[in-house]
């Protein structure tokens, strides 16, 4: 039986940006960051919520040949940048405070906080396009 | 201070957050929790610094500014302190970082297959 979730992926256009973005912009930390030459380089990158120890994310860079051919890669990119390659949802305790902070930090929203049926949420976008919310769940 | 330890912060600025004089602040949160708020925030800094030792290949200076530590003579010694070797020592008596890459299928598929004879695919195909 599957006893848990610790990783899930996030194509990313650049990882230096992505980066960049989810430890400077939203404050999440760097969980591991290693490059390993002997498989073109391939870099695995995991960041989190600082506090929620046994959950992270990978900023996985949108690999080119001989992994995903040059219309492939391309193609996802593309993809990614239109916002069409899944999504992830944050928590907040107070969405409005969170939203003011993340703005001052120059994070770009595409929505507002708004009340939902589920509680209130907005809306952003990271580097490469990837949408991303936070909700303060009603109690 | 938990989450916030890669700032620059220090005691009047984590006093004036509680909204106490630093003497006060101080004073109150050792009563509180057994430790001066500077010795807390250290503690805090060195175990993320360990953590990026063990799981990152980033270099020890790197390491020391990602923590909010400003000097890495400084954080040398008080991670030696604290662990009783040095910050290189210690990442060198866990196994690489680079093991911990999960390196997908398709990655690893493509990168170990050998080198094939019929020259199918492209000569730039590998470095």
């Amino acid at each position: 039986m599957i006893k848990g979730l610790t990783h899930a992926g996030v194509w990313v256009h650049n990882q230096d940006e992505a980066l960049a973005f989810y430890t400077e912009k939203l404050g999440l930390e760097v969980r591991q960051d290693v490059t390993v030459p002997e498989m073109g380089d391939f870099r695995w990158i995991a960041v989190g919520v600082p506090g929620q120890e046994d959950v992270s994310l990978t900023l996985l860079a949108v690999p080119g040949p001989p992994v995903f051919d040059e219309e492939t890669a391309a193609k996802l990119k593309d993809l990614i940048a239109k916002g069409a390659a899944g999504g992830l949802f944050f928590a907040a305790d107070d969405v409005d405070a969170t939203y003011e902070e993340l703005k001052d930090r120059g994070v770009e929203f595409s929505q507002e906080p708004t009340d939902q049926p589920y509680g209130r949420d907005a809306g952003f976008r990271d580097p490469s396009g990837n949408q991303i919310r936070m909700a303060q769940v009603a109690g | 201070m938990d989450a916030r330890y890669r700032e620059p912060l220090d005691v009047p600025a984590l006093a004036r957050a509680a909204r106490l004089s630093p003497a006060h602040f101080s004073r109150e949160f050792k009563r509180t929790f057994g430790e001066t708020p500077h010795q807390y925030l250290l503690t805090r800094r060195l175990e993320r610094a360990a953590e990026l030792l063990r799981n990152t290949d980033r270099s020890v200076a790197e390491i020391c500014f990602a923590v909010g530590l400003a000097s890495v003579g400084s954080f040398t010694s008080s991670f030696k302190r604290a662990f009783g070797m040095t910050p290189t020592a210690y990442r060198a008596s866990y196994p690489p970082a680079s093991r911990q890459a999960r390196v997908p299928t398709c990655v690893l598929l493509a990168w170990s297959r050998p080198n094939s004879s019929f020259r199918e695919d492209s000569p730039a195909r590998r470095r």
